[in-house]
């Protein structure tokens, strides 16, 4: 079991690598919405200060959102996903891989590339690690929960922002923990608890998100 | 409460009227269900 | 054995489509005296409130909205959880005769709430927890429908539909305590509704009583559609 995951992480890094324009695009796409914002709303440096923890979770939202899509849709439409339903491994293990490597490109780089925008934002450098890790933790649930609503409109036309409609309002308990950790922290409090939360949250959905994900497969694919 | 009479059939209004459009959409599907 | 033949009798649509009929126009008519009784209670029995004035008696469509929409989506998966574990066709169907009546009244929910808001808190919108949680729960339930409706095939939607609408019910909770949680972290926006209006028995039983109709009317509603859907489908 430990080697078919192994082999689907590594194929599709690799496929990934191969598309990295695919890659850069939802990266670059979380750094210009971070950036509109200041755009928006003025430059004034408290608000920027207090709204970062805030815009950079929405942006990781938004970001990771759009980048699910590609999660099934090349192997839906080469017909890999349909062996892979047929095949012996168990399709919660398959799910499991990809949503693994999908985290590891897309999930991921969004930790590294965050305190670059919480530097456009002038957030006090203490916070970097909280939001960092409030990422870390966050955005594999992201990827899960997002899998879901990826694996239900598989095919469909309408398709991306029919998976946004379905799957942020799932994200805003992810949202609201991972922000709040931040301001908590920001505040001068110690942001253990919604931490510790967005820990079980990952829990939570690393443990039933895949038997959601392979349930939602099999139906798109009957 | 000044005004309070726009706020109070405000909300009675609407929803009256809005459970009333639930009901003539759903007659009408029945309708040409039936068809 | 004979009781499991009996229990799944009326899964068929066939044979439901009949009872859907009885049971819709019965509450049809009941929904009627009982939202009478509750006006009657609400506005002519029970007594003006001390700080909100008149305007307060929003209460009596606002609560009873609120408890509808999650009632609604409750049984919406419950019907869905059945589909899937049963693979019942009429199952999937109620499903989704439900979702439109539960968007409804979460709309006349925050609607309610929002016109509420304005004479009590000055704005026509309040970001307290029950606004928020019935706002995301609205969007919960676009997202259902709007998921049916991009599906083409019927049995494709049902299914899908109902993981949906399981996965959205397991998270309602969740979601419900993050929302109260950020509402007592932002202190300054948080005012509530409902806090100003205090609980006598009277404005208990209106609200129940208008609830008792609201669900009265919901039954009879989604029973009818529930019969279109299967005319609809199975000719």
């Amino acid at each position: 079991m430990l080697a078919v995951a192994r082999c689907i992480v590594h194929r599709d890094l690799l496929l990934g690598l191969r598309r990295r324009s695919d890659i850069a695009t939802a990266l670059l796409f979380f750094v210009i919405v971070a950036s509109l914002f200041p755009l928006g709303v003025g430059a004034e440096p408290n608000l920027l200060r207090a709204i970062a923890p805030g815009v950079i979770w929405v942006a990781a939202l938004l970001s990771s959102m759009l980048s699910l899509a590609r999660l099934f849709a090349a192997d839906h439409a080469d017909g890999t996903l349909e062996q892979m339903l047929l095949g012996a491994a168990p399709l919660g293990v398959v799910v499991v891989a990809k949503g693994l490597a999908h985290w590891l490109v897309s999930g991921l780089p969004l930790v590294a590339i965050a305190p670059l925008i919480a530097l456009q934002y002038d957030l006090a450098p203490g916070l970097y690690g909280v939001l960092a890790l409030s990422l870390l933790l966050g955005t594999p649930v992201l990827s899960l929960i997002g899998a879901i609503g990826a694996a239900l409109t598989l095919g469909l036309r309408g398709g991306g922002v029919l998976l946004a409609l379905l799957v942020l309002p799932l994200y805003v308990p992810v949202l609201i923990l991972g922000a709040g950790s931040v301001e908590m922290a920001a505040a001068g409090l110690a942001p253990d608890g919604q931490l510790l939360l967005l820990g079980a949250l990952l829990v939570v959905a690393a443990a039933f998100a895949p038997w959601a994900i392979a349930a939602a497969l099999r139906i798109a694919m009957d | 409460m000044s005004d309070y009479a726009f706020y109070l059939w405000g909300s009675y209004s609407v929803t009256f009227l809005l459970l009333l459009l639930e009901i003539v959409f759903v007659l009408k599907r029945k309708r040409e269900a039936k068809a | 054995m004979n009781t499991t033949v009996r229990w799944f009798r009326f899964s068929s649509p066939q044979t439901f489509f009949p009872l859907a009929g009885t049971i819709a126009r019965w509450c049809a008519l009941g929904a009627v005296p009982l939202a009478v009784a509750g006006l009657y209670v609400g506005f002519l029995v029970a007594p003006t409130d001390a700080q909100q004035g008149e305007v307060y008696r929003i209460i009596y469509i606002h609560v009873p909205a609120a408890w509808m929409s999650m009632f609604i989506y409750l049984v919406m998966a419950l019907w869905a959880a059945l589909g899937l574990a049963f693979n019942t066709r009429l199952s999937g169907m109620m499903a989704s005769a439900l979702a439109p009546t539960g968007a409804l009244f979460t709309f006349i929910a925050l609607w309610t709430g929002s016109l509420w808001g304005r004479p009590t808190w000055g704005t026509y919108w309040v970001w307290d927890a029950r606004l928020t949680s019935e706002l995301i729960l609205l969007f919960l339930y676009l997202g259902f429908i709007a998921l049916q409706a991009a599906i083409d095939d019927p049995r494709r939607a049902d299914r899908a539909g109902a993981l949906l609408a399981i996965v959205g019910a397991v998270n309602i909770p969740i979601i419900h305590y993050s929302v109260v949680w950020w509402n007592t972290l932002h202190q300054g926006a948080s005012v509530s509704v409902t806090k100003g209006a205090s609980m006598q028995s009277q404005m208990l039983t209106g609200m129940l009583l208008m609830a008792l109709a609201f669900w009265m009317y919901s039954i009879a509603v989604t029973l009818v559609r529930v019969r279109c859907i299967i005319k609809e489908r199975e000719g």
